[in-house]
């Protein structure tokens, strides 16, 4: 390595001290700028997060990905049926199986949505640029929601129309508070996944924890059946699953109860996530 | 204006920034000075709200910088060149920040220009080299507009194409009458660049001077002189009160400019010089004996922590006080 030569001091000095040298007391001319100042709301921070979720192409293979599973699970199953299948539940019954796997897909742009800023160090430039970090927070929690809400339920109501069309001879239920239920559980489950994002900041480690808490309560209670003392969790378990929500909601078992409790536990879920992602944001550093 | 007031970051038990207060005066090169590791980068995310000070406060024009309606047009700033999203494009990069502070995007075009980037302007960030990437992170600095500029180590890494570049850049904006406050641990790239200068080692503040009075008092000036009849020069600088050292070989050195007295000394006693010359020890050097005692200082001031006496609070009074004696010593 070559270490630049020093040149004299005496060359140094007038460049190193020109006259725009503000001593005090000295007048300066301070710059201005042309560009009109805006006081910065909400309104563009969503703008913000808007480009920045249409602008990465993780945002168009997780939700390619997941139209592809719901719509083609669907129509796939939607063909293997007869129209005396759909007797007593809803044509969108159809779209219950893309879901249990889509959902993975919304989970996994969830948490992308904010943890690749840390990972790739883009948080820093944002919270310079919007130094009001719980409105960054908020402006991604609902651009993402909506891109979620939207994407699931024109894929969920997609299939319903299609099986309605191919199965119209059997009988079906109302189907239209199926698409609204269904959407809004994997969009929060979405959503949960950003929040969980935000607090762990980390992308492999936030999608490995909402794996987690999605099929461990599916797959755990086969084992806490065994034992007596276990069962009850056990049943709470198997009742309150992510799939087993989303069979409730699709009216797989038949019930009436249409996956209302499940719902609502994932609401809280999501809002004690929420409430915490924003008291982390505002005390830790970038 | 920023002002920093007893500003202190702690890791653990590491003190990063040890309150450090200084201003940073507006209109002109304020160049921020301190080896790896000094607490430069720190002092930096804390000035944009980053990270959260231990204690103290930083202000710019008297106000926290997470209060700022319109940050981007009030500072602009880049800390780390690949501080972005490898998969958006620089022009969508660029967007984004750009509508979160409602700066049109007509404005992300003229920045790209200005930095020479618009040819590549839909391609994907993480496929630049460091200098473009360098020069994707400027153009964001500069997207606002703002009034104060800040730059942690622009030149890092960059080819002398690059650091042509951003010197003449940093030049102009200066002109422009905007604020620029510039990390560096290259002394040599801050006496080209910079007016002021606050020098840092190990978090605490070193000096805070100008550049023209810190060149002054930190360069050493002495007369270099080669002569076949060094004893016989030697005796007569003596009986002249000159005071010389042996620098190796033939070679003498003397402090101070008295480069003309000697020549005319020599002159009268027929003394053959093979070289009279003046010279000035280089500012780097300066700058490493500056910080070199600010190490030896810390191994001094850590040693009595652990044996019983209230870590924080001895090493910070004394920190300020040594510094304070500095800085008097000086001016």
């Amino acid at each position: 390595m070559s270490t630049p030569q020093q040149p004299p001091t005496q060359q140094l000095a007038p460049q190193a001290a020109p006259d725009r040298q503000a001593a005090p007391g000295t007048p300066y001319s301070l710059y201005t700028s042309p560009i009109p100042v805006t006081r910065t709301h909400l309104g563009h921070a969503l703008a913000s997060e808007w480009t920045k979720i249409k602008s990465v192409r993780s945002t168009m293979w997780t939700l390619g990905v997941f139209l592809l599973l719901v719509v083609g699970i669907g129509l796939l199953v939607a063909s293997q049926t007869q129209d005396e299948d759909f007797g007593n539940v809803p044509y969108t019954i159809t779209a219950f199986f893309g879901l249990v796997l889509g959902q993975i897909c919304l989970i996994t742009l969830g948490v992308l949505v904010i943890s690749s800023e840390y990972g790739t160090g883009m948080i820093r430039t944002t919270f310079t640029a919007s130094p009001q970090r719980h409105r960054v927070l908020a402006a991604k929690l609902i651009i993402f929601f909506a891109v979620a809400f939207v994407v699931s339920a024109f894929a969920i109501g997609f299939v319903g129309l299609m099986t309605e069309a191919m199965h119209s001879g059997g009988e079906g239920k109302a189907w239209g508070g199926t698409v609204v239920m269904g959407a809004l559980y994997v969009s929060l489950l979405g959503v949960l996944a950003l929040a969980v994002g935000s607090m762990l900041r980390h992308s492999a480690g936030a999608i490995t924890a909402m794996l987690g808490l999605v099929l461990v309560p599916a797959i755990l209670p086969a084992f806490l059946m065994l034992s007596e003392s276990m069962r009850t969790i056990g049943e709470k378990m198997m009742e309150y699953n992510a799939p087993n929500a989303l069979a409730k909601i699709f009216g797989l078992d038949n019930e009436n109860a249409a996956g209302g409790a499940q719902l609502g536990l994932l609401v809280g879920l999501t809002a004690a996530a929420i409430a915490g992602a924003f008291v982390l944001l505002d005390r830790r550093d970038v | 204006m920023i002002e920093l007031e007893g500003l202190t970051k702690r890791y653990g038990d590491k003190m990063a920034v040890n309150h450090l207060t200084f201003t940073v005066r507006p209109g002109i090169v304020t160049g921020f000075l301190g080896p790896n590791g000094a607490g430069k980068s720190t002092t930096m995310r804390m000035m944009l709200g980053l990270d959260r000070p231990t204690a103290g406060d930083v202000r710019i024009d008297g106000q926290h910088y997470d209060r700022l309606k319109d940050p981007l047009k009030y500072i602009g700033a880049l800390l780390d060149a690949k501080a972005m999203h490898g998969g958006r494009s620089a022009f969508n990069h660029l967007l984004c920040l750009a509508q979160s502070n409602g700066i049109p995007s007509s404005r992300v075009h003229e920045v790209l220009d200005t930095v020479g980037l618009t040819a590549v302007a839909r391609k994907k960030a993480k496929g630049f080299s460091l200098g473009m990437g360098q020069r994707l992170g400027i153009a964001g600095a500069l997207l606002g507009d703002p009034r104060i500029l800040m730059f942690d180590e622009p030149v890092n890494g960059l080819d002398p194409e690059g650091i042509h570049w951003i010197r003449n850049l940093m030049k102009s904006l200066a002109e422009q009458g905007r604020t620029i406050f510039v990390s560096s641990h290259l002394m040599s790239e801050m006496a080209l660049t910079a007016d002021h200068l606050v020098v840092i080692g190990q978090g605490r503040l070193l000096a805070d001077t100008s550049m023209a009075d810190f060149i002054e008092q930190n360069s050493r000036s002495y007369v270099r002189i080669r002569s076949p009849q060094r004893e016989r020069l030697l005796d007569v600088l003596y009986a002249a009160g000159i005071t010389a050292v042996q620098a190796g070989g033939e070679t003498l050195e003397v402090d101070g400019g008295k480069a003309e007295q000697i020549g005319e000394l020599a002159a009268q006693h027929h003394l053959v010089l093979h070289e009279l010359s003046p010279q000035q020890a280089s500012l780097e050097e300066a700058f490493m004996r500056l910080t070199a005692e600010s190490v030896e200082y810390h191994a001094h001031s850590d040693t009595p922590a652990p044996s019983g006496l209230p870590a924080g609070a001895p090493p910070d009074s004394s920190a300020a006080a040594w510094g304070d004696g500095w800085q008097e010593g000086r001016s």
